[in-house]
């Protein structure tokens, strides 16, 4: 039992370093941050929240640079 | 520390030392690239505990206790408290790129030896020091930019000067790593097939991810690798086919012009169409593949055939002319140090740090890692027999045109190569020719194709290997090329914003294509006289490449050294002046020899004069062809001649600066830095 747990537990985190590797933080995260932090405020679907992390990584200006070497 | 933990850790030195022995001191007998490894992956894991967290700890003093940008301004977005192993991958992922694999390959021509000492010395005492100090004080400032920081530290002309740097080394990077891809496909249907496969998959992933099904990263990168794997295979039939190859066998301004294209085109589509669908491939494809290339090492664990020390130490090498110092300081860029890392390590990732303890983790420890990717680079470039090295990495000025000549050539050298060599391995590996193949990639494809046939599939898969390692580095070059665009447009949008202030306006269409037309203009224009360079364009524009990045890393680690002032503890200083005076010594030497060398070969200015009195008396000088070449060589040699001075002054501008700013902290009793957070603002942790 404890195996199988840490096996889902290790493949949960190589998916969500993945996720990371594109810039795609954890969406579970969020939304329990949004939940503790501003529950008056809406959410984003992950559908939005997907498309505002696309722009946000590629979006020139804020110092974001992509890696080269 | 228990008796237990010292034992192991005399062992790991004694272990380490060994092996740094057979692999240092092997003379005339082949070594195995298992001692290397061993013995990097000591050298690491010492200079880890001992070294790297004793800066961490003692020189930097991070505060476990001290609030993070992740928690104080935490928004489930950008600033997100994440663990260290997946921050770890995200930050391993971002600095990880084509500089560890090229260099190294280009720095075997002097041998295995030095490049690996400079690589594993370089990495403990500079690049590693530079990325986690610099992760350190982006965390201690809300992840706030390099430039910024340079800013806020060292006042506004200091921060003009960066900002050039950035803007010199982002130019510089793309029109080199452009060369690196156009070197790779040029008379390669294969090749060409296979790269340009990857618009159309990057386009269907696109929309597969915004329409079909958002956000299914997943999916879509399993449907990309898919797609991929069948443009990889079906990539031979097209070279084969007579009707369809010609189509794909592509000259190498024709390529560049297409590359320009592409960036220009790409840099203004949306990034969710195919920016960011490349992007996700690619950087699984590299991480896949560097896990690939490792497993591959260690179950075959080769000999290395280049010698240990070859006579090209001495500065006459035909792959990168300069001698041992400083230009193998130069070559070798991003293995052992880097400064286009100081832009990732202020980046993303100090946003998501949850507790400085994790610094030296993060940054110390992935810049290790990258360093064994480029351990793993030179391993791939000195398996190959040494004349099959030279005759792919020496410009058609030095060996010729036909398997002949360069076989002739490189013998005469010392390493001994028939043509039948050279035309098998072209044969093995599905292509026409391998003469003059430079920027590093072929070869290294070549390498870790022999390598990952030998226990996957044997020769007859060695050409699909080839052309895998191909696409792999190609894929995330042109990611590259497409987003560093991007950012070059911003950069020319600030500073030209500075007179026209219209044109700062990033939502306009027509600032965008004109922005973006002037960005392909500066590095395209680079790439193209890298292409038409008869000496092969690597040969003269890898080294403007390497004293670029080496400059940011100067830059960056000088600020470093600053703000250790400014903190008020000079006392540690030393570790960020070391690897300072070494870089600045390094890249001011080798962009005044750039300039100034009386030697043709080295020097630019040296080189115009030459082919200037040739032309003067209608004379023309090998490798070009006719007269007109010679007055763009002419042209040419001086604008890299301008590039290499405006370095040195770019270094030495900031060296002034760091000076005044030094003796303003000694003479402060105080710490002046500009952190934000601290015991005032500690508490109410999340």
């Amino acid at each position: 039992m404890t195996e199988a747990r840490s096996f889902r537990f290790a493949c949960e985190m190589v998916v969500k370093t993945a996720r990371l590797m594109v810039g795609v933080p954890d969406y579970e995260t969020y939304v329990e941050h949004r939940r503790v932090n501003h529950p008056d405020l809406p959410v984003m679907t992950y559908t939005e929240f997907f498309r505002e992390r696309q722009e946000a990584r590629y979006a020139v200006g804020k110092g974001r640079f992509r890696g080269c070497c | 520390m228990t008796l237990q933990a010292k034992l192991t850790w005399a062992a790991v030195a004694v272990i380490g030392a060994i092996s740094f022995a057979i692999v240092a001191l092997a003379r005339g007998e082949p070594v195995n690239a298992a001692w290397l490894v061993v013995a990097s992956v000591c050298i690491y894991v010492i200079a880890y505990r001992f070294y790297g967290l004793f800066v961490a700890n003692s020189a930097l003093g991070i505060d476990p206790t001290r609030q993070t940008p992740a928690y104080r301004r935490n928004d489930g977005l950008d600033y997100v408290p994440t663990n260290r192993y997946v921050l770890f991958g995200h930050h391993f992922a971002a600095i990880a790129g084509a500089g560890p694999l090229v260099g190294p390959v280009l720095a075997a021509q002097m041998g295995y030896l030095p490049g690996t000492l400079w690589i594993l010395a370089g990495v403990v005492f500079a690049g590693a020091v530079q990325d986690m100090t610099v992760l350190f004080l982006s965390t201690r400032r809300d992840g706030r930019s390099l430039g910024d920081m340079v800013r806020a530290e060292m006042g506004p002309v200091a921060g003009s000067v960066a900002s050039l740097g950035v803007l010199l080394i982002c130019v510089i990077v793309l029109a080199v790593l452009a060369l690196v891809v156009v070197k790779a496909l040029m008379g390669s249907p294969w090749g060409a097939f296979t790269v340009f496969c990857t618009i159309p998959i990057a386009l269907i992933m696109g929309v597969y991810a915004r329409f079909i099904r958002p956000g299914r990263i997943g999916e879509m990168s399993v449907i990309g690798a898919v797609l991929l794997a069948l443009a990889l295979v079906f990539g031979r039939t097209v070279s084969e086919d007579p009707a369809l190859a010609p189509y794909f066998n592509l000259s190498g301004p024709t390529l560049a012009l297409a590359i320009i294209g592409y960036g220009f085109v790409a840099s203004v589509l949306p990034v969710w169409l195919l920016l960011a669908p490349r992007d996700y491939l690619s950087t699984f494809l590299k991480i896949g593949t560097i896990v690939l290339l490792a497993i591959g090492i260690v179950i075959v664990h080769p000999d290395l055939q280049m010698p240990a020390v070859t006579r090209f130490i001495d500065g006459s090498g035909p792959v990168w002319a300069g001698s041992l110092f400083p230009f193998l300081f130069i070559t070798i860029a991003c293995g052992s140090v880097s400064g286009w890392h100081s832009l990732i390590a202020s980046g993303t990732t100090p946003k998501m740090i949850e507790n400085e303890r994790q610094i030296p983790f993060i940054g110390y420890g992935a810049m290790l890692m990258e360093s064994f990717v480029a351990i793993m680079a030179m391993i791939g470039a000195s398996v190959l027999h040494p004349g099959i090295y030279f005759a792919m990495n020496s410009g058609a000025g030095a060996i010729g045109t036909t398997v002949d000549s360069a076989a002739q050539a490189i013998s005469s050298w010392g390493f001994v190569v028939t043509p039948d060599v050279l035309t098998q391995i072209a044969h093995d590996v599905g292509e026409t020719s391998i003469l003059s193949r430079t920027g590093g990639a072929p070869t290294l494809a070549v390498g870790m194709a022999s390598i990952l046939s030998s226990f996957l599939g044997g020769r007859a898969l060695m050409g699909l290997w080839y052309h895998f390692i191909i696409l792999f580095e190609a894929l995330f070059i042109l990611t590259t090329v497409d987003a560093g665009t991007r950012v070059l447009r911003f950069m020319i949008q600030d500073f030209v914003g500075a007179v026209v202030p219209a044109f700062k306006e990033t939502q306009s269409w027509a600032n965008n294509l004109i922005g973006s037309a002037l960005a392909c203009l500066l590095w395209g224009y680079i790439l193209y006289q890298g292409v038409i360079d008869p000496y092969g364009g690597i040969w003269t524009l890898w080294p403007l490449f390497g004293a670029a990045n080496q400059m940011l890393a100067a830059i960056a680690l000088t600020l470093c050294t600053v703000v250790l002032f400014k903190m008020k503890r000079e006392r540690f200083a030393w570790v960020t002046i070391v690897p300072t005076a070494w870089l600045v010594v390094t890249t001011v030497t080798a962009g005044l020899e750039k300039v100034f060398s009386p030697d043709a070969a080295v020097g630019f200015v040296a080189h115009a004069w030459k082919f200037s009195d040739a032309l003067s008396q209608g004379k023309v000088l090998a490798p070009a062809k006719d007269l007109a070449t010679m007055s763009r060589v002419v042209f040419n040699d001086y604008v890299d001649a301008a590039l290499a001075a405006l370095f040195v002054c770019v270094v030495l501008a900031t060296l002034v600066y760091a000076v005044i700013d030094v003796r303003k902290a000694l003479g402060n009793s105080k710490s002046t830095a500009v952190e934000i957070g601290g015991a005032a603002m500690a508490g109410g942790g999340s």
